[in-house]
């Protein structure tokens, strides 16, 4: 999958600089654990720009290269920030099947914006994903860490205005 | 350490804690060997904190539980216990009362005071809030047992999940739990292991159904400094979720049987690769490792045994392909997950280069019981080459929509409409799709094929990790075949020509006929591209992505050819061959339709049906975007689409 590349300036503070070289520092003995650096370097900035997968690269001593090729390769990490409510539509087969591509047609239409985006005011953004397990519930989305479940397209509405 | 013996004390210490939920006899024998009265208005509360549930809440069933049962003194009578999913997602949350079973659904939090006072201080079941098919005409509770979705199903590897505390050792060691490692620490020497599980019948649960017992009996001989045990929690197949079940309901379960696989091939340290999207699962497994290493259940020297072995989490981070075991060997040692030709296969030199075997979650979960009641018990279910049990996902248009484990060679058809309670709003069963973008569609023709490996092979399709995704008549075929190609081009690694390419390619001319230009010459183009993709692809990835689009070419051909001929969608999904029309007799003229229109594509006409008094309205083709909002919005059933 192609990725987006934010061309926003990156934005660090040194705490999470410090905190990053914290991780570093315990994980460094082991290469394999590169990914979980990566994934830990996620949870601090959010997102992993290029500043920060040199930072990584340099402390873990591997090529920027390799960093950016595990980056690109996982859908889990994300080149460009998310919005401050990420709005994720799961695409999974039994959601599919009950109606999550309509969902997420709605919520393009809606918000103006395609996957992988954010919107201009930084608020929302949009993402697909794969199946989150909640079948039960099918179709889900779930904004931040909040799951909606057995959803319509009608109820895309609704749901923003509970962020607005 | 700890020595059998105490393995033992601590299964009788803890056995009346969960006695409750072990059914009739058990409980008599408890109370029999117990002072009179000690289970006396005793009960447990199990509410189910698997992701289904929790996405609906049932911690806030948990709370307030606490909070009543807090308020009311009754914390020496009432032991509230978040477990694992029973299975019956579609009716969560759920909370199960034991010793009765009562079985509610749907719970709320705002009913927990009541079910606090009626219940569990004045002894009568809400029956109202339970699950109607667990209540009789009379109005007693019906065993779990008795209910359609329960009654054909055989718990082998889900025999803890929605039972006992996963966040607790104790309980886990009161049913039984660690009891196979230390019978195989302590009696069995490491090939008697293998013979056991070899002898078993046990095939692997991911999808492809190799033999076990053969998998570790190809690593136990290779001479190694260190050897490894992988286990596969990258549950990656859309609408699968058997293992993250097991993993949040019974953790222990996999600690023990990877602690066994290790002993059985001469390996110390194991890894479990599990995705990074199942939190839940991850936080209680990584609880479970701890609480194992502190009951020395894992590390140095276990059981006296003079064996070691210790294991460790590594989160995926979403990508399918990781799935495939040298793939997933690869993102362990910390790179992209591309897989790698084989031979040498893991066996020989799998992870970090040294002697590997790697199995599935719900593989490993069946290994303790096998040791336990041994192999003939094991090999007395099932059909002939497909032994025991298998865990399936029922999700997509059914109405039991949850985790299900039935024995091998159970037909579709009882997996569907007996325990799945068939296809709900009156639709006809048209197809169950079963392994994921691996496998294919089953049509309704075939609902009495007995589901195991080798039958689902014979007929195109393939068993998968098991998940099974029920389709109706508003299903499109066609743009099914399109959205598992979608997937597999989207998640195909890249490394070889045939899967990146060739996958392409498919998804491209599947587009072109959805779109209503495809031509017959298209198909057969279709049918001979699969073939090549599937002999010449590295890894199980790809030479499994054409089955979705063979398997439907072959049982639902005729959709292929509305689209491509008559330029039609049987189902009406695929939007570009809709159109909308309007039946000018039925038809009021009330002009809804027009105002809801989001391009002015729909006018008045010069005629009035005999009856009413406004003219009809009629869509212009040439505008119309087939949004269907006209359809949903007419009273008068007057829009159709075809």
């Amino acid at each position: 999958m192609q990725k987006k590349i934010s061309n926003l300036p990156f934005k660090g503070t040194a705490e999470q600089e410090a905190e990053l070289k914290k991780i570093i520092a315990a994980h460094k003995h082991d290469k394999s654990l590169l990914m979980a650096v990566m994934q830990k370097a996620q949870d601090v900035y959010g997102y992993l720009p290029l500043e920060v997968q040199t930072m990584i690269a340099e402390g873990m001593d591997v090529p920027t290269e390799k960093v950016y090729g595990i980056a690109t390769f996982y859908a889990q990490f994300a080149l460009s920030p998310k919005g401050k409510y990420n709005i994720s539509v799961c695409l999974g087969t039994a959601c599919y099947v009950k109606g999550a591509g309509e969902m997420f047609d709605k919520l393009q239409e809606l918000l103006g914006i395609g996957a992988e985006e954010c919107t201009p005011d930084g608020k929302f953004s949009l993402t697909a994903c794969r199946c989150i397990g909640a079948c039960g519930l099918a179709p889900v989305l779930t904004v931040n860490e909040e799951v909606y479940g057995r959803l319509t397209a009608k109820d895309m509405e609704s749901i923003l205005a509970k962020y607005n | 350490m700890k020595t059998v013996a105490e393995l033992n004390e601590l299964r009788a210490a803890n056995l009346k804690n969960v006695v409750l939920r072990k059914g009739a006899e058990a409980l008599d024998a408890a109370k029999a060997a117990a002072p009179a009265g000690a289970f006396d208005g005793k009960y447990n509360v199990l509410v189910c904190g698997g992701t289904g549930c929790t996405s609906s809440h049932s911690e806030k069933i948990v709370d307030a539980l606490n909070e009543e049962i807090k308020k009311n003194g009754l914390e020496d009578k009432v032991n509230v216990v978040l477990t694992g999913c029973f299975g019956l997602c579609a009716l969560g949350p759920i909370m199960i009362v034991y010793p009765e079973g009562a079985f509610y659904s749907r719970m709320d939090a705002a009913n927990v005071e009541r079910v606090v006072k009626e219940h569990l201080i004045g002894g009568k079941p809400c029956t109202d809030l339970l699950y109607d098919e667990t209540v009789a005409e009379d109005g007693s509770i019906k065993s779990l047992d008795e209910t359609d979705f329960y009654k054909k199903q055989v718990r082998v590897a889900l025999r803890n999940c929605g039972v006992i505390d996963p966040m607790s050792i104790s309980e886990y060691i009161a049913c039984d739990g660690y009891q196979a490692l230390a019978k195989v620490l302590t009696e069995y020497q490491p090939e008697d292991v293998i013979k056991v599980i070899t002898d078993s019948g046990l095939r692997g649960r991911g999808g492809g159904g190799f033999p076990t017992g053969r998998k570790w009996a190809l690593c136990a001989p290779n001479k190694a400094p260190q050897k490894y045990v992988v286990c596969n929690a990258d549950e990656g197949d859309p609408g699968a979720f058997m293992d993250r079940s097991v993993l949040e309901g019974d953790p222990h379960c996999l600690i023990e049987a990877m602690a066994i696989a290790g002993y059985a091939i001469g390996a110390t340290q194991g890894y479990v690769y599990v995705r990074a999207e199942y939190p839940i699962a991850v936080n209680r497994l990584q609880a479970a490792i701890e609480a194992a290493r502190e009951a020395g259940m894992l590390g140095k020297n276990i059981f006296g045994s003079g064996f070691d072995f210790d294991m460790e989490i590594r989160l995926g981070a979403g990508a399918f392909v990781c799935g495939e075991e040298t793939a997933l060997m690869t993102s362990i040692e910390g790179n992209r997950g591309e897989p790698r030709p084989r031979p040498p296969y893991p066996a020989v030199k799998g992870l970090f280069n040294a002697p590997t075997i790697e199995n599935n979650v719900e593989t490993f979960a069946n290994v303790p019981q096998i040791i336990l009641r041994g192999a003939e018990w094991f090999a007395s279910m099932g059909t002939e080459r497909s032994k025991g049990t298998k865990v399936f996902a029922l999700g997509g248009k059914i109405k039991h929509t949850g985790l299900v484990e039935i024995p091998m060679g159970t037909t579709l058809d009882e997996i569907v409409n007996e325990i799945g309670g068939g296809v709900p709003n009156g639709k006809k069963f048209k197809a169950a799709q079963t392994g994921g973008p691996s496998g294919g569609c089953i049509p309704a023709s075939l609902i009495n094929t007995e589901v195991d490996y080798d039958n689902l092979v014979s007929i195109g399709c393939m068993m998968g990790s098991g998940g099974l995704i029920v389709m109706d008549e508003d299903t499109c075929m066609v743009d099914m075949a399109k959205f598992f190609l979608e997937f597999t081009v989207d998640e195909s690694c890249g490394k070889c020509t045939p899967c990146r390419v060739g996958t392409k390619r498919l998804l491209e001319m599947l587009d072109k006929i959805t779109r209503g230009e495809g031509t017959l010459e298209d198909l057969d183009k279709m049918e001979e591209l699969c073939e090549y993709i599937k002999a010449n692809s590295l890894c199980g990835l790809g030479q499994t992505a054409p089955n979705p689009v063979l398997s439907t070419l072959k049982f639902f051909r005729d959709e292929y050819v509305a689209h491509v001929v008559d330029k039609k969608c049987p189902a009406g999904v695929c939007k570009e061959l809709l159109s909308y029309t309007i039946d000018k007799e039925k038809c009021i003229g009330c002009g809804v339709c027009a105002r809801n229109c989001p391009v002015n594509a729909i006018k008045k006409t010069d005629y009035t049906a005999p009856g009413h008094k406004l003219p009809s309205m009629e869509i212009d083709p040439s505008v119309c975007v087939k949004c269907g909002a006209c359809m949903s919005t007419c009273k008068f059933k007057a829009i159709s689409k075809g």
